[in-house]
């Protein structure tokens, strides 16, 4: 559950933003990193931005999560 | 890529063969242990060089005397519980959540944004929010509790089970027979704190600490600097994490949680009561404290029988040293939390550890 996900603000209005990351699109909170701006890629965790994040790292970590995915899809078939 | 992890592999293995000994290197962050698994990281370590999942996992650590405090008003029929899903299967004194669901009033959540949310939906219940988790995931609720305040959402309120990740690690460091030689810490939850938090366990123990990503190649790195380091007699602090990770950390996220809540002594599972090691609400939130509302405390737990999660999380012995590993306790039928979690050093060593001996 400390899984934090890098993705890209792609609509901002206050602290409310819409995020993407790998292609999913999502709410998160800007409450935690006033400086964050729209194009921004930011580390999402638990619904609420909390750090930014620079380009080559996010690609690297959505590589890594598709892999953690697979790994959780398989403990859930596991314990389905 | 591959040049960078054959240099850092040259580094480790003659900073092992430098050091002859047995080296311990402790990671504490549930992603680190997946990603160490999931890569086969271990299988190219020297063979004097072991990696020990600590207690990185805010599910595996959480004690069963707070599930039963859940379980509890889980049971009451003007109570909505709002929990993250991991929560949800992670054994008490008498079940689980899962075995309650059929009651229908526990409701999986995503962030504690939803938490809220539930309350403004539901006027006419109380909406508790399992809030679990290290320094990532405390700022999240600090914030939603502020919300409710502004908003006067009185039917909202949180059962805090958050935990800092530095005393326990202390505490660790504490233990007369630990066998831990360094640490690779935590990348998210240093995003929060900043890596300068880990500069006294440095001073004080005389352990270095090295903040990685999780990438295997960051981790491998990671582990290079903390070997390179050990064979030159050196502790230091440092963090190669940086395009996430900054000294300071987030300075707004800190403040947030400060203005919330207060350091208190609580209980973590396996390691007992650790002082100033857990989040609780400060005086002028105490109505939307949990425990304070309805009047429960978190008893400390009986030891589920057999389970040796304690020592799991100590880095004392590996998962399969316990006698219930991969026969009683399993992942579809965890008897222990750090079998329930995905994140835990149990459920990591059942899937990959298995999945190394029958390639072997
Ligand atoms: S294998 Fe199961 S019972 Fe044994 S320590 Fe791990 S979680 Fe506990």
């Amino acid at each position: 559950m400390c899984l934090a996900i890098p993705a890209r603000i792609i609509e901002l209005d206050g602290d409310k933003a819409v995020v993407d990351a790998m292609g999913n699109r999502f709410k998160a909170k800007t409450t935690l990193l006033p400086e964050a701006k729209l194009g921004d890629l930011v580390l999402v965790h638990a619904g609420f931005a909390i750090s930014l994040v620079d380009e080559e790292e996010g690609k690297k970590t959505w590589q890594l999560i598709s892999e953690i995915n697979e790994f959780m899809d398989t403990q859930n078939r596991l314990s389905g | 890529m591959l040049d960078r992890i054959n240099k850092a592999q040259d580094v480790i293995n003659s900073a092992c063969k430098t050091l002859g000994r047995q080296i311990n290197i402790m990671e504490v962050c549930g992603t680190h242990t997946v990603s160490i698994f999931r890569s086969g990281i271990r299988s190219i370590l020297p063979d004097n060089l072991k990696l020990l999942s600590g207690p990185g996992c805010p599910v595996c650590v959480t004690d069963q005397g707070y599930i039963d405090a859940v379980l509890r008003l889980a049971d009451r029929d003007d109570c909505i519980i709002a929990t993250y899903g991991d929560m949800i299967r992670v054994p008490g004194k008498d079940g689980s959540l899962e075995t309650k669901r059929s009651k229908a009033n526990i409701r999986i959540v995503l962030s504690s944004e939803d938490a809220l949310q539930l309350a403004k939906d539901n006027p006419g219940k109380t909406v508790v929010f399992v809030a679990v988790g290290f320094e990532t995931t405390a700022p999240a609720t600090a914030v939603v509790v502020k919300e409710a305040a502004a908003g006067a959402i009185d039917n909202f309120c949180i059962l805090s089970g958050h935990k800092l990740v530095v005393p326990a690690m202390r505490v660790l460091l504490s233990e007369k027979n630990h066998n831990i030689n360094a640490f690779l810490c935590p990348g998210h939850v240093s995003a929060i704190i900043g890596y300068g938090a880990f500069t006294g366990i440095v001073q004080d123990f005389g352990r270095p600490c090295v903040v990685a990503g999780f990438e295997p190649v960051q981790i491998i790195e990671g582990l290079c600097e903390i070997c390179r380091q050990l064979s030159a007699g050196k502790a230091e602090l440092k963090s190669i994490y940086s395009a996430v990770v900054t000294e300071k950390g987030n300075i707004a996220a800190q403040q947030i949680v400060n203005d919330c809540f207060e350091p208190a002594d609580g209980y973590w599972r396996g390691l007992g009561k650790i002082e100033k090691s857990t989040l609780k609400l400060k005086g002028k939130f105490g109505r939307f404290d949990a425990f304070e509302r309805f009047g429960i405390s978190e008893e400390p737990s009986e030891e589920i029988k057999g389970c040796r999660c304690g020592e799991v999380l100590c880095g004392l012995i590996e998962p399969t040293e316990c006698g219930l590993f991969g026969r009683d306790c399993r992942p579809q039928d965890p008897v222990g939390p750090c079998m329930v979690s995905s994140e835990g050093a149990c459920a990591a060593w059942f899937k990959y550890g298995r999945e190394k001996r029958q390639e072997g």
